[in-house]
């Protein structure tokens, strides 16, 4: 079997009008970053629900990305303000859980901020490359034995039963 | 006369007080008795398991089984009550969203068994003996069931028609819940047998769309009569919560601690607590955000996920990564 090396995936949610600006201008001027992001584009990092983030990681995903304007330059105003609170929310949250904290990350970048946004990746996907996988799914696979346990005892009940009959 | 149904009750890891707030009722159980033969019951009736693995699959109308499923032997009951049951519902918060139980899913079997058995202040127990799940005797093996490292919720176990919240359901949805039975007006399977509205909706409290500056421990504060908990610093999770309750706890002045569960269309309760608690704090600086939190919500998680971590999406907080499992294909 051929060895694999661990890619991390990593998912980032854009907002639509800096961040995955910067993506978009990361990518015109051929500036390099690593594929293991997942980009998914939404209007403004205000609307990204910590139930995102939270679907992300139970699905598998080793680490997320948050990227908006920079305070004070978002496009609807103040909502990324709104993105800043709900971000320590969710990573004093995330802690409790016992995640790491360079699992999650917050990242402003302005759509003239292509390198700050590819840089931020690079970096990201280095230090998740160094955490290794988190497979977070793996948490609640069930005990390797309780298939096992169940069915004795349903086997052990039918004997009583025959007994009974 | 009519044949009567059938019904049963099961007790799983839970503290049995869903099995008492059927006697909520009142004397309308009495109605329930004239509708149905009780076949299992486990606090008020004398019926053996046994006395169900004979019964024909499908021969119970309907179940109502409380509890989250933290052992094997729970998990054989579940299996067993869906086999022989026509409607299965998850009856209180343990069975719907793994409930208070669940909050051990914060630690785990390891863990658990070191604090029970090891560290208690009153245990006596110098061999150290722990629970093992086969012990051979003279007279033959003994079996104990394997306590899972982390609580699964009824709907995780089996497939759950309906769900009633509720720490405990109050008598009212209860009564709600059998008249839909016996009417045969069952909402579509699936769904959640309730309202669909918050708590906030039923709370006669004022709001003002108000900012605050932190949040308040429930001893530090003597709340104002009138004026919103959250508003008055408090962690309500009123915003997040399925009505149900008709806002007791508000009403007399204490925070709402999210037992009915999450409301329709919210998928994470926690998730919808971060959001709500982000938008009513009036800070911009994140250091300043930061050290809010920190003071006032000391325990993020035993806060926003307080009745429902094993149904969240998480489920439970992180093991050493070596003990998890291999990945399914995700």
């Amino acid at each position: 079997m051929a060895e694999t090396t661990y890619e991390p995936k990593i998912v980032a949610f854009l907002c639509n009008w800096c961040s995955y600006r910067a993506a978009d201008l990361a990518g015109t001027s051929r500036m390099k970053y690593p594929a293991n992001i997942r980009m998914v584009r939404v209007m403004c990092s205000g609307r990204v629900d910590p139930a995102f983030v939270l679907r992300a990681i139970s699905k598998g995903a080793d680490g997320v990305m948050i990227a908006g304007c920079h305070p004070g330059e978002c496009h609807y105003q103040e909502q990324n303000y709104k993105t800043m609170r709900r971000f320590e929310m969710l990573k004093q949250t995330l802690l409790g859980f016992g995640m790491e904290e360079k699992r999650i990350r917050l990242q402003w970048a302005s759509a003239a901020e292509g390198g700050v946004l590819a840089q931020a990746i690079r970096d990201m996907v280095d230090d998740i490359r160094a955490l290794g996988p988190m497979n977070w799914p793996g948490n609640w696979a069930p005990d390797p034995d309780a298939e096992e346990a169940i069915l004795a005892l349903a086997e052990e009940h039918a004997e009583v039963m025959e007994v009974a009959r | 006369m009519t044949e009567k149904g059938k019904l049963a009750l099961y007790w799983a890891a839970s503290c049995g007080g869903c099995e008492i707030a059927v006697l909520g009722i009142n004397e309308k159980i009495l109605d329930v008795a004239e509708a149905f033969d009780i076949v299992m019951w486990p606090v008020a009736v004398d019926a053996k398991v046994k006395d169900i693995e004979m019964m024909d699959d499908g021969s119970i109308d309907v179940c109502l089984f409380n509890g989250a499923i933290r052992t094997s032997e729970q998990e054989y009951m579940a299996r067993l009550m869906r086999q022989k049951s026509k409607v299965l519902v998850a009856f209180g918060s343990c069975a719907v969203d793994g409930g208070i139980p669940a909050l051990a899913n914060l630690s785990d079997r390891e863990a658990i068994f070191e604090t029970v058995y090891g560290h208690n202040p009153s245990l006596d127990n110098p061999e150290g003996t722990r629970p093992q799940t086969e012990t051979v005797t003279e007279d033959g093996t003994l079996h104990l069931p394997i306590f899972y490292n982390t609580v699964r919720t009824l709907a995780q176990t089996v497939d759950v028609d309906y769900f009633l919240p509720g720490c405990p359901p109050e008598p009212e949805r209860i009564w709600d819940a059998v008249l839909a039975i016996v009417k045969g007006e069952l909402p579509v399977v699936g769904s959640v047998i309730g309202a669909n509205t918050t708590v906030c909706d039923s709370c006669s409290r004022t709001r003002s769309e108000k900012k605050i500056s932190g949040f308040k421990r429930t001893w530090e504060v003597i709340p104002d009569p009138d004026i919103c908990l959250l508003e008055q610093g408090l962690v309500c999770c009123g915003i997040a919560t399925r009505d149900g309750c008709g806002a007791l706890c508000p009403t007399v002045g204490s925070p709402c601690i999210g037992c009915y569960g999450a409301n329709e269309g919210v998928d994470d309760f926690g998730a919808r607590m971060m959001s709500a608690l982000a938008s009513v704090l009036d800070s911009d600086d994140p250091e300043e955000i930061a050290r809010i939190i920190a003071e006032g919500i000391p325990d993020t998680v035993g806060n926003f996920y307080r009745f429902s971590l094993a149904g969240s999406e998480l489920r439970r907080s992180a093991l050493h990564v070596s003990e998890r499992q291999p990945a399914e294909t995700v």
